[in-house]
């Protein structure tokens, strides 16, 4: 149908490698290259391999399943110094503790950021402010939380001894500042859910008569629903294997401890460890308890933050199959 | 606009149309075949596009148009890339107002009401749209057309109660036959013709009376595209249809008129007959003759 004129033939180009694609016909530096890629992530598999491998050889040999409910006890002598439920209950606690913070705070950050962002001076600052939790190390976290939460005003949130004097120290407490690790991971993914929602998609909402707020709530936070899972999966990993904060913040009673009246929020107002604290005090570089145990705890660690990268994975497989639209 | 006033009531117009078959001429420009009999009968004017001007910041997308939409007729946009024809059809409900930049001149009336003066969500209900993408929403098939019918955002309505209304918009949109039994499958799983019925289906859902098109078949394949226009053929008769397309072959096929836009003016309007056989412009003659493209 088009009236213009067919452009005159040119003579294919001379091409530098073997189109039929074979590496061996490349040139030098683009064999080395390319055998460099490999070896990166040959190098990765196996530093992976090596690290699972260790701990699983060291952690296995050492985990006893009676290690799983025995409660922990400072004892010097190793046949008496327990198991270590408390810390899996500290960990369990903390990581459901820190995203129920988290969670609604990150998806109505990203919510925000993405829909609304207005005005741009205002968005850019919740930008910037996110970037700097996400880069400060856990130690200043945890130092800040240590300053903030000793405030008087606040001593109901932490365990507090005789007199009322507030220690700014608990379990939750520790939730409190640990979700702001997870936080930005939260954000980070969920944004990129609303993002990758191609705007007719939102547009077909909008053109069906619905606002903004009906628009977020029945079609983009269900689109959005893996990525934010994968958020709290990665933000529960980080918070399973924080170990600064808990050091600081957690008390630093072996054993979990209770504080205040109220059933099940007193465990959250007491202290107590974690598998991380755990490892640090009975490892060879802290007080070197009792080596055997910090290498179960460890591979059970291990284990846990594991099992929640595969269940990321799967996630975001299930995802993939899922939204089909075309951009 | 009292948000406590009830939104107004749809006017339903009825057009008593005789059919009558007025054999469309052989055309001479391609070879497309026109597929309908012609309604011959006075038809009523429910849109009035006045003067209307649209820019992005110093670009005009749209300069002075004026255009009459007309229920029981399909009215097509046609035009090379980047003419103004989508830019037009989303100004039509206000869904030019998201895009950032634009401004908006001149007037668009609904049933002689100013568009403005439509409280917008419920101008969008009266004038829905499908678009050139299939976009179900990522729900079943029963939910995606019943979110077009339930409040903003609300679950609350009952399932029994929605489902007459539900089997209503996909049997218009010759959906009931192929999903009828399984309405719990998430519509991402159709393929890409069955997802754009359920959008149609989803755009009838609220008994709108303009039903603006997107070039609804350009992601589709011949057969699913075949089924769309006999599709739109027969919903025209009970509400406006204004189409957006690139195929100049499917405008001859459903269009009852046809606008030609060129650089944001609109430089010809008429039947379609008259616009493919007998332009009355070089730069229509040009386009439908495929000059240019």
């Amino acid at each position: 149908m088009s009236a213009l004129a067919t452009p005159p033939q040119e003579r294919p180009p001379r091409l530098r490698t073997d189109p039929s694609g074979s590496w061996r016909a490349w040139p030098l530096r683009d064999r080395v290259l390319l055998g460099l890629c490999w070896a990166a992530g040959l190098a990765l598999i196996a530093i992976a391999a090596l690290i699972v491998l260790y701990m699983l050889v060291k952690g296995v040999q050492y985990l006893r399943p009676e290690l799983l409910w025995d409660r922990p006890e400072a004892s010097i002598d190793q046949s008496r110094s327990g198991g270590f439920l408390d810390p899996i209950l500290g960990t369990v606690l903390i990581v459901v503790g820190a995203l129920v913070i988290a969670a609604p705070l990150g998806v109505a950050t990203a919510v925000w950021l993405t829909e609304y962002g207005k005005p741009k001076w205002l968005a850019r600052m919740v930008e910037s402010g996110i970037e700097v939790i996400a880069g400060t190390p856990s130690i200043v976290l945890a130092l800040f939380g240590l300053a903030f939460f000793a405030q008087g005003g606040l001593g109901f949130l932490s365990a507090t001894g005789e007199g009322g004097a507030v220690f700014g120290r608990s379990l939750l407490i520790c939730c409190a500042v640990l979700s702001l690790e997870a936080l930005p991971l939260i954000v980070g993914a969920t944004r990129e859910g609303l993002l990758s929602t191609p705007r007719h998609v939102r547009e077909a909402s909008y053109a069906l008569g619905k606002t903004r707020a009906a628009t977020i709530h029945r079609v983009l936070l269900p689109v959005a629903r893996p990525n934010i899972a994968t958020g709290c999966a990665l933000g529960m990993g980080r918070v399973a294997g924080d170990t600064a904060v808990v050091l600081l913040l957690g008390g630093g009673t072996l054993q979990l401890t209770t504080n205040g009246s109220i059933p099940g929020l007193n465990y959250l107002q007491g202290t107590g460890s974690t598998l991380t604290t755990y490892v640090y005090a009975n490892s060879p570089s802290g007080e070197g308890g009792a080596p055997e145990k910090a290498y179960a705890a460890a591979f059970l660690l291990l284990a846990l933050v594991l099992v929640l990268n595969w269940a990321v994975d799967r996630i975001a497989r299930g995802s993939n199959e899922r939204l089909g639209w075309t951009r | 606009m009292d948000p406590l006033m009830p939104p107004p009531p749809i006017r339903r117009i009825v057009v008593d149309a005789p059919h009558v078959v007025v054999p469309a001429p052989e055309p001479e420009t391609n070879g497309a075949v026109r597929m309908r009999p012609r309604v011959t009968t006075d038809v009523v004017e429910r849109m009035r596009v006045e003067e209307l001007t649209i820019t992005y910041g110093p670009k005009v997308a749209v300069n002075g148009v004026n255009l009459p939409v007309h229920q029981g007729e399909v009215l097509a946009l046609i035009g090379p890339s980047g003419c103004g024809k989508t830019t037009l059809l989303r100004s039509l409900n206000r869904l030019v107002e998201l895009t950032p930049g634009a401004a908006r001149g001149g007037k668009i009336v609904l049933d002689g009401d100013d568009v403005d003066a439509i409280e917008v969500t419920s101008l969008r209900r009266r004038i829905s749209m499908v678009f050139q993408q299939p976009n179900p929403f990522p729900m079943s098939i029963f939910d995606n057309v019943a979110y077009a019918l339930r409040e903003q955002g609300s679950k609350r309505v009952k399932r029994a109660e929605l489902m007459a209304p539900v089997r209503n918009a996909l049997e218009r949109a010759g959906l009931w036959d192929e999903v009828g039994d399984d309405l719990d499958r998430p519509a991402l799983r159709m393929s890409g013709g069955q997802q754009q019925r359920l959008c149609i289906a989803r755009a009838l859902a609220a008994d709108p009376e303009v039903l603006l098109l997107d070039e609804p078949c350009s992601a589709l394949d011949p057969r699913s595209t075949a089924t769309i226009e006999e599709l739109i053929l027969q919903l025209r008769e009970s509400l406006a249809v204004v189409i957006v397309t690139h195929n100049l072959q499917q405008a001859y096929r459903i269009a009852d008129r046809v606008a030609f836009m060129y650089l944001g003016e609109l430089v010809e309007y008429g039947l379609a007959e008259d616009v493919f056989e007998r332009p009355q412009h070089t730069r229509t003659a040009e386009y439908v003759g495929g000059a240019f493209g």
